[in-house]
């Protein structure tokens, strides 16, 4: 096993300090007027200070999980989201003048429609594809990589994903498996007879079918920052801007499927801790990138298999953490702030993640007990969190306001902490939308 | 009963448990008293499951084992035994949301425990839980979903099952990763399941009723 990431280098605070001054800069964003401007300014300081735990802020962050209902709340059915620009900005800019966020982004956790026709994903079901028009696209989780070939993953990542993973989850991208070994460098002669696979109708094709999709992406992208730069011009910062996953969660989601990989605990746990290691460059590299791209400095992660409902603390820390902590080490290194969503609860696994450097992270929890969170791992990072979806789906705005009461007397106590939602507040009525952040944000004042 | 094979399966130890289950039957073992002895060792693992001591990962291997068990033994089994079924119970994942690891760990358990059950799948659409409670007879219904968009599916299925006069006939329990007594009574459930196993024992607990 590596023992590369387990320590940060003493520059890394530097690093987050510098990454900070960028992401809040407003040379170039085209503010609607100095108001939004000073907005911008406000707002990004907020978060600055709950994540860095140095002071407390003038007032808690109030940045809930706008998931998927700015389409419901403007009325466009799920399939328009995934195929139509127009009707997904209109969307979008319809939430954002409806509602005050002090963070917020473009719809960055949308998959785009037609890419995934071009590509004939199967790891996916979505509206326009197999899905009815106004059903959320949904992941379908089954093995996409078996337990024999975890040896063809570790000895070459790259290669099994191109030659083995790809043709696997695309349909169109068949032809890649007939690319063959590469770098396949033994002998200097023989190196051009690398590529004669290429010449392959089967591999012609593929590319074809990634060149389109590459075209209809680098589309998208431009509509997704143009999104981005339209809400920062009216003085909302983006919330997250970098992506990246747990390695036990790469292997859970994306490979072996929740039943193969809980399996594989007992059958290969080996392997299993060996692939999940091999992944960590890869998620750190990812990670980086990410931020890279979009000049910031939060990264969200969420977190999918670690749960308490999924598996015991032991498991967790056998399985799930030691890889995991690498990547955020590796993450932090470089100035990144990872935000990592806890999905289901945590409560059982405080003691375990609370060893991350100070001040560097962001623990988001969805059901875990908020008050022992602050408690336990409120002195190393800042908790954000976790107005539940079944409130603000069937409740009243004064039930609403009163979890949002408990929440900032408690995990919200001087400073360290960002109010949010439990997850995307898709089916939420309005109503207990707006009482969450009208109250959050005159009630948060430190 | 075989200590020894409830043993191996409560404590996962699955090649072990297949040896000895083949050497057992290869000796003449009854296949019925193998599968017993399974059921007794899963309601172990359901009870460690219940109490926090075993997770997820640990009812899916018993679950493997056992499923490898019973593959090895009911070919064997000479003439269908006329086991008496605890009960009906209908299950799926409400119109639009696929997702299904909890509904089939529940299905599984109650398949252990003696229920009939039938199981409906994914993204099942409100007129064939309907269609399936008039011609299967369930005594429960149980409607499973993790989106929120499921809350609305599983309203609208209940709503249906009244229109068609059904609704005295079941009991409906709902489970999934966002339920809690605010989503029960916004769908009109009789109860909710916080997992698998509270899921299963209020099932049990309605079936002595009914019975």
């Amino acid at each position: 096993m590596s023992e590369r990431w387990l320590e940060c280098s003493p520059d890394a605070r530097q690093k987050q300090e510098e990454r900070f001054a960028l992401w809040s800069a407003t040379e170039n964003i085209p503010f609607i007027s100095e108001k939004e401007k000073a907005l911008f300014t406000e707002r990004s300081g907020l978060l600055k200070d709950a994540i860095q735990l140095k002071k407390i802020p003038a007032r808690i962050p109030v940045c809930p999980s706008v998931g998927h209902f700015p389409f419901e709340y403007a009325n466009i059915s799920w399939r328009d989201a995934l195929y139509d620009y127009e009707k997904l900005n209109y969307a979008w800019k319809k939430f954002h003048d409806d509602f005050e966020l002090d963070a917020s982004g473009g719809p960055a956790n949308i998959p785009w429609g037609p890419a995934l026709d071009v590509l004939g994903m199967l790891g996916y079901k979505w509206p326009g594809g197999t899905l009815g028009d106004d059903s959320e696209y949904q992941f379908v989780d089954q093995e996409y990589m078996l337990a024999e070939e975890y040896h063809d993953l570790i000895d070459d990542p790259t290669g099994y994903f191109l030659n083995v993973y790809f043709p696997r989850m695309f349909s169109s991208l068949k032809g890649l498996s007939r690319i063959g070994c590469l770098p396949a460098v033994n002998e200097i002669a023989k190196i051009p007879s690398v590529f004669s696979g290429f010449g392959t109708r089967e591999v012609r094709e593929a590319f074809d079918k990634i060149n389109e999709t590459g075209d209809i992406l680098s589309d998208w992208m431009t509509n997704f920052r143009a999104i981005g730069l339209s809400l920062k011009a009216r003085g909302i910062p983006s919330f997250t801007g970098g992506y990246t996953k747990a390695p036990f969660d790469v292997v859970g989601d994306c490979l072996r499927g929740t039943r193969g990989i809980f399996l594989d605990m007992f059958r290969h746990p080996d392997l299993l801790l060996e692939t999940c290691d091999r992944l960590v460059p890869f998620m750190i590299k990812d990670g980086i990138n990410s931020c890279n791209a979009s000049r910031h400095l939060i990264l969200f992660m969420p977190l999918h298999k670690g749960a308490d409902a999924f598996m015991s603390e032991e498991q967790y820390r056998t399985f799930y953490w030691p890889s995991l902590r690498k990547v955020i080490i590796g993450l932090v290194d470089y100035g990144i702030v990872p935000l990592l969503f806890a999905e289901g609860s945590y409560d059982r696994k405080m003691d375990v993640i609370k060893d991350v450097p100070e001040g560097s992270v962001v623990w988001w929890f969805e059901n875990s007990n908020m008050e022992m969170a602050k408690k336990t791992l409120g002195q190393v990072a800042c908790i954000c969190g976790n107005v539940p979806l079944d409130l603000l789906c069937t409740s009243t705005p004064d039930e609403v306001k009163k979890y949002c009461r408990k929440l900032i007397d408690t995990a919200g106590k001087d400073g360290g902490f960002i109010l949010s939602t439990a997850a995307g507040i898709q089916g939420s009525k309005p109503e207990n939308i707006k009482a969450m952040l009208d109250f959050a944000r005159e009630y948060g004042v430190y | 009963m075989d200590e020894n094979i409830i043993d191996l399966v409560v404590n996962l130890k699955e090649k072990e448990t297949l040896a000895a289950v083949s050497s057992l039957l290869e000796d003449g073992e009854d296949p019925v008293k193998i599968l017993r002895d399974c059921t007794s060792a899963m309601e172990v693992v359901g009870e460690r499951f219940e109490k926090g001591t075993y997770f997820l990962p640990q009812l899916m291997m018993a679950g493997e084992i056992l499923r490898q068990v019973s593959d090895m033994a009911k070919p064997m089994i000479k003439k269908e035994e006329g086991s008496i079924s605890k009960g009906r119970v209908l299950i799926g994942t409400v119109k639009g949301d696929i997702h299904f690891i909890g509904k089939d760990i529940v299905s599984f358990l109650l398949d252990i425990a003696g229920f009939k059950v039938r199981d409906l799948g994914v993204d099942v659409p409100t007129h064939r839980f309907v269609n399936e409670i008039a011609e299967f007879r369930p005594s429960v219904v149980g409607m499973s979903g993790l989106l929120t968009a499921a809350y609305d599916s599983m309203k609208n299925t209940i709503d249906e099952i009244k229109s068609a006069g059904l609704r005295e006939d079941v009991k409906i329990i709902i489970g999934g990763g966002q339920v809690s007594e605010n989503v029960r009574a916004y769908t009109g459930a009789d109860a909710f399941g916080k997992d698998a196993v509270d899921g299963v024992n209020l099932i049990k607990r309605w079936m002595e009723v009914v019975q």
